[in-house]
């Protein structure tokens, strides 16, 4: 059989993207169409005494103004869809407009629908808003306080929730009790801002004859997007198409249902005309969910010789103004449960309380939940290795699960599918030159070089994931995957897939998957997506599930059609289907290599009907639910090294190695342009970004003059290799690798610049790690030590 | 991202774009490049009723060599500054500024004329006017009148244009005898503007020690600035480290360092000096 699997082969959907030919939302252009622009709150707290939009509805090309009070009864609260259980959640509503309070600088107060988009954008200052300010919170900790101003009057303590994970409170402080070691720290992973390149959109067309609804939108997750409408707008599910179109990335920003798109189908329903919104860049920094945000007070323990005996973490998840779609499982189930890591840790504790602030909503960005548990537990074990004196690399061999221990069950109760930590470890480390490194470090401190090597080991939970664990966290939903493989009379194939990819190549990854499975030339499969009126259900891109999940569905379509046309093929050669061989596109019968069917004879054959096995139903197509068993968990370790320069605080990164094992990978290419992506994500939240709010609730970083993404010139070339541990539970042993990048590269070069700064006694410094932070950090240093380390 | 409504004129000459801005009074606009403007009028921090649009202007363009001087046209983009082999040879500092602007999309349209005008307290080529001394050229209804760099800058996005003058171009002296050039830089790691940007130029005596030393300083106060108390503290001495480290010490002298959220007063300041260090040495060794 020819393989595709492995093969690096360009991506399909490149040349569109790349030359100007793919039609993104925004290019969708409709007869009659109208245009909408949104009036956000300049207050991060206030209560709205009167809109007055009298004089915006009598300015030119002005259709129609929809303020809070106009949507009352009309259009549902948006949802929030999962429901952590045992963890006395709260969901306060979220208005589509706000009516009576804004609760952050950037919430929706009042709608303009007009004839051009600058007419629209012309009419939002003609809407007078008559605002009482009052006082705001934008820290989680504060918020929490005793008579702190309230976000939602229903919401006592901004609290809206409470969850614990581990096996056991009690023998965790017992273990840190006795600990011979102990290693405390107060941690802070910074809010971000996802920054996808599109911003959001959406196009929304009624027919009021049919009663059908198109919504073309900005999403990861159009079936999902389409089942929340649905409630919230109440057109039936059927009349109610939903279509993510190409989408230039998400990073989680994309999975909320959002009150724009539902306000745009309403527009569009309720004027009859279609209506078009498309966001501008600093509305997507103010009203386009952010990322992480936790504050955490964590506590490590163990043995003089290297041996962690327990973990405790007691996190603060800042969540914004409203609950955002999936925002309750983030730092909980995706947070909570893996902060075991690669370790086996006897015993572990997690507290996390969720807290209402007057902020942007928090929702899933890249990771979500993981990078947060990776960075805390890979700086504790830098910290605890500093701490013993022993070296990093060595302090992670003692504690990593081993490889004959799988499957292995965490303190957390996730059962680990299967992992060779050790390798990924050694295999980073001979790349790297460790020991060699090591020296040439030491040797450059002597001549005032401040060098460092930074490590990170991780797993992820990734491939979500098994439905009845879904329903068993929370999650309004399932997880499983669908496709349906249809060969055509003339043997060319369409598949269509329920996931929806949005620029992580899987046109081509899964047509490779396919076109292994059916012996058929790669050009000949073309995936469909994104569209619920031609796609089966899925539940969406995130989670690095789409490949893990996705082509599982995608292999059982395609084994069931392989195994029609081979039923087909010997009844056509007038042999048994178990006497022929499957190879090169064709059957042939056994020993008898001229006797032979190709793929597309079969499907031709198919097609005709004219002379099929008895009882056979016509045409060669099959579809495939998929439902995983468990979750996949890809690893690796990462390795930043990094130049301090003291004098201004500027980190120069020197080599970034990358070893993931995402199980068995289909297309190298595609899994290395994962990695990089986020890998330079991930390295983003380590030194340069960081949403910072006032203390009155203003968004001081809410432009790309301000909010510093990584550039190309910032970063080394980044290297990276694999080890390939297959994944037992999925049909392929693939795992999933989009988010790998951003779990592991944060904390690896952060433990990176603080070995470099080891010879000033500086330990910690909270992200992002700008210049003037390193700069104080070395000056204090210096002044403690009387100039002793420079 | 959608401006306010604006009326737009394209003048086919530098007579035709004066009596435009004459005729419109103190709101209107010069659009050249548009690479400062443009950006400010999408957020509507700047809502011009018209833009006079001088883009187009051949009377405005290209770079000429004269006796003693470098003529460079208002409408002269980054990357022809960037790229231009007079420039490389006269004013090294200048060329290698122009290649840190922006980016490429910005260095294709953005001019040395509107980047002067505009005047950001953050932007390179002020500082390295400075520190070149050039004469800035404007036309008015009254005629032409010449202004040094140092009577220019004089706030932030303030100079000393009046309403109805236009830049035509800056005349740049060239520089003799043992001169070495320089510009060092911090840029911000988002917006690429110059959280501190130095400028120096430095001409040495035939035994080494330092004739004239001019310091053109970008990011650290409210308009670029020359940093003259660390200039004095050269003159006449071998530019050895402890001569550079006094010197420096004078780098913000009489000026109100920003402070921002990327850096402080204390630390802008502390990078001035270092930059400032960083720029003297590059100088003093091109000039040896």
């Amino acid at each position: 059989m020819p393989t595709l699997f492995g093969t690096p082969l360009r991506r399909k959907e490149d040349p569109r993207l790349i030359t100007g030919h793919a039609t993104y939302t925004d290019d969708i252009r409709l007869p009659g169409m109208l245009y909408a622009a949104i009036l956000r709150s300049p207050h991060a707290h206030a209560r709205i005494r009167s809109v007055d939009a009298s004089e915006a509805v009598r300015a030119p090309g002005v259709v129609r103004v929809y303020t809070g009070r106009d949507l009352e009864g009309r259009l549902g609260p948006i949802p929030t869809a999962w429901l952590v259980p045992d963890a006395d959640l709260k969901t306060p509503p979220h208005p589509a407009l706000a009516s009576e309070r804004v609760r952050y600088a950037g919430d929706g107060v009042a709608m303009v629908v007009a004839e051009s988009r600058a007419a629209a954008r012309d009419a939002l200052e003609r809407i007078r808003v008559d605002y009482e300010p009052l006082p705001a919170v934008v820290d989680a900790e504060k918020a929490m306080e005793p008579g702190a101003p309230l976000v939602h009057e229903e919401v006592p303590g901004n609290l809206v929730l409470h969850w614990r994970a581990g096996n056991g409170a009690e023998a965790a402080e017992r273990a840190i009790a006795q600990a011979e070691v102990v290693v405390r720290r107060r941690l802070r992973n910074q809010r971000l801002i996802p920054t996808a390149m599109e911003p959001r959109a959406a196009v929304a067309q009624y027919n009021p004859a049919t009663g059908e609804l198109t919504l073309w939108l900005t999403s990861q997750n159009p079936h999902i997007h389409r089942v929340l409408l649905s409630g919230a707008l109440g057109v039936p599910e059927q009349k109610l198409r939903v279509v993510a179109p190409e989408v230039g990335g998400g990073f989680g920003s994309k999975i909320p249902f959002y009150p724009d798109e539902a306000l745009v189908a309403f527009a569009a329903r309720d004027l009859g005309r279609p209506v078009k919104w498309t966001e501008e860049r600093s509305e997507n920094c103010r009203a386009t969910t952010h990322g992480r945000d936790h504050v955490q007070e964590v506590v490590l323990a163990g043995t003089r010789d290297g041996r962690i005996t327990a973990l405790r973490v007691r996190a603060v998840a800042n969540l914004g103004a409203y609950l955002s779609t999936a925002a309750p499982g983030v730092p909980t189930i995706l947070f909570g449960l893996i902060t075991s890591g690669p370790y086996a840790i006897p015993h572990i504790d997690v507290e996390v309380f969720g807290v209402l602030t007057h902020t942007t909503p928090v929702e899933a960005y890249r990771g979500a939940g993981r990078p947060e548990a990776t960075y805390l537990l890979e700086r504790l074990v830098d910290l605890y290795a500093r701490e013993i004196g022993m070296d990093p690399a060595e302090l992670r061999r003692r504690n990593f699960i081993p490889a004959h221990r799988f499957p292995y069950e965490t303190p957390t109760g996730l059962t680990y599918d299967s992992g060779n930590y050790e390798r990924a470890l050694e295999k980073a480390l001979e790349a790297l030159d460790y020991d060699g490194l090591r020296k040439e470090q030491e040797e450059a401190r002597k001549r005032g070089r401040f060098l460092g090597i930074g490590l990170s080991s991780y797993v992820e939970i990734c491939g979500l994931g098994p439905s009845k664990v879904a329903g068993a966290v929370g999650f309004q939903g399932g997880l499983w995957e669908s496709a349906v493989v249809r060969v055509h009379p003339t043997g060319k194939v369409n598949v269509y897939i329920g996931s929806s990819p949005h620029g992580q190549g899987e046109e081509t990854t899964f047509a490779q998957v396919v076109a292994d499975e059916l012996g058929v030339p790669v050009e000949d499969v073309e995936i469909v997506h994104g569209d619920t009126a031609q796609t089966p259900m899925g539940w969406g891109t995130y989670g690095s599930r789409t490949t893990p999940v996705g082509s599982g569905a995608l292999a059982l379509a395609a084994r069931r059609v392989a195994e029609k046309a081979r039923k087909i093929a010997a009844h056509m050669l007038e042999a048994a289907p178990e006497d022929l061989d499957f190879r090169d596109g064709a059957f042939q019968v056994r020993g008898v290599p001229e006797r032979k069917a190709t793929i597309q004879q079969v499907a031709l054959q198919a097609y005709l009907a004219w002379n099929l096995p008895e009882g056979m139903e016509p045409a060669l197509e099959a579809s495939a639910f998929y439902d995983p068993s468990n979750f996949v968990y890809p690893f690796g370790t990462h390795v930043a090294v990094v130049e301090v320069e003291p004098a201004t605080g500027q980190v120069k990164l020197l080599r970034y190695v990358a070893v993931d094992d995402p199980g068995r990978v289909i297309n190298p290419l595609i899994v290395d342009g994962q990695v990089h992506g986020g890998v330079v994500q991930g390295i983003g939240q380590a030194l340069w970004e960081g949403a910072v709010y006032d203390e009155n609730g203003q968004l001081l970083t809410g432009s790309m003059m301000d909010y510093a993404l990584p550039r190309a010139g910032f970063l080394p070339p980044i290297e990276t290799y694999r080890t390939e541990t297959p994944s037992p539970v999925n049909p392929l042993g693939v795992k999933g690798v989009g988010e790998t990048g951003t779990i592991a590269s944060t904390p690896a070069v952060v433990n990176a610049v603080m070995d470099a700064l080891a010879p000033f006694g500086i330990d910690h410094l909270e992200m992002p790690l700008t210049p003037e932070k390193i700069w104080r950090a070395v000056r204090e240093a210096e002044a403690r030590k009387g100039g002793a380390a420079a | 991202m959608i401006p306010a409504a604006f009326d737009y004129a394209r003048a086919s000459s530098l007579e035709e774009a004066l009596r435009l801005l004459r005729e419109a009074g103190p709101e209107a606009k010069l659009l050249a490049g548009g690479q400062s403007l443009l950006p400010m009028m999408k957020l509507r921090l700047a809502e011009p009723p018209l833009l006079v649009d001088i883009g187009g202007l051949a009377e405005l363009s290209g770079i000429r060599l004269e006796a003693n001087e470098l003529a460079i046209a208002a409408l002269t983009p980054h990357a022809e500054l960037a790229g231009s082999a007079q420039v490389a040879e006269a004013f090294p500092l200048l060329a290698r500024a122009a290649a840190g602007i922006g980016d490429l999309q910005v260095r294709n349209l953005g001019t040395i004329g509107g980047n002067l005008v505009h005047a950001d307290p953050g932007s390179d080529l002020p500082a390295v006017v400075l520190a070149l001394e050039g004469r800035i050229v404007l036309r008015g209804p009254a005629g032409e009148r010449v202004v040094p760099a140092e009577a220019f800058f004089l706030g932030p996005l303030t100079t000393a244009i009046e309403p109805g003058e236009i830049l035509t171009e800056v005349r740049f002296p060239l520089l003799e005898g043992r001169t070495g050039t320089a510009y060092v830089k911090h840029p911000h790691p988002a917006s690429g503007y110059a959280v501190v940007g130095v400028a120096a130029v430095a001409r040495l005596a035939p035994d080494g020690r330092v004739e004239e030393a001019r310091l053109g300083v970008t990011g650290v106060g409210l308009h670029a600035y020359r940093a003259r108390a660390a200039e004095a503290a050269l003159r006449g001495r071998r530019p050895d480290a402890s001569a550079i480290e006094e010197a420096v010490a004078h780098a913000t002298d009489g000026v109100e360092v920003n402070g921002d959220l990327y850096a402080s007063e204390e630390f802008r300041a502390h990078l001035c000096r270092h930059h400032m260090a960083q720029a003297l040495r590059e100088a003093v060794a091109a000039a040896a």
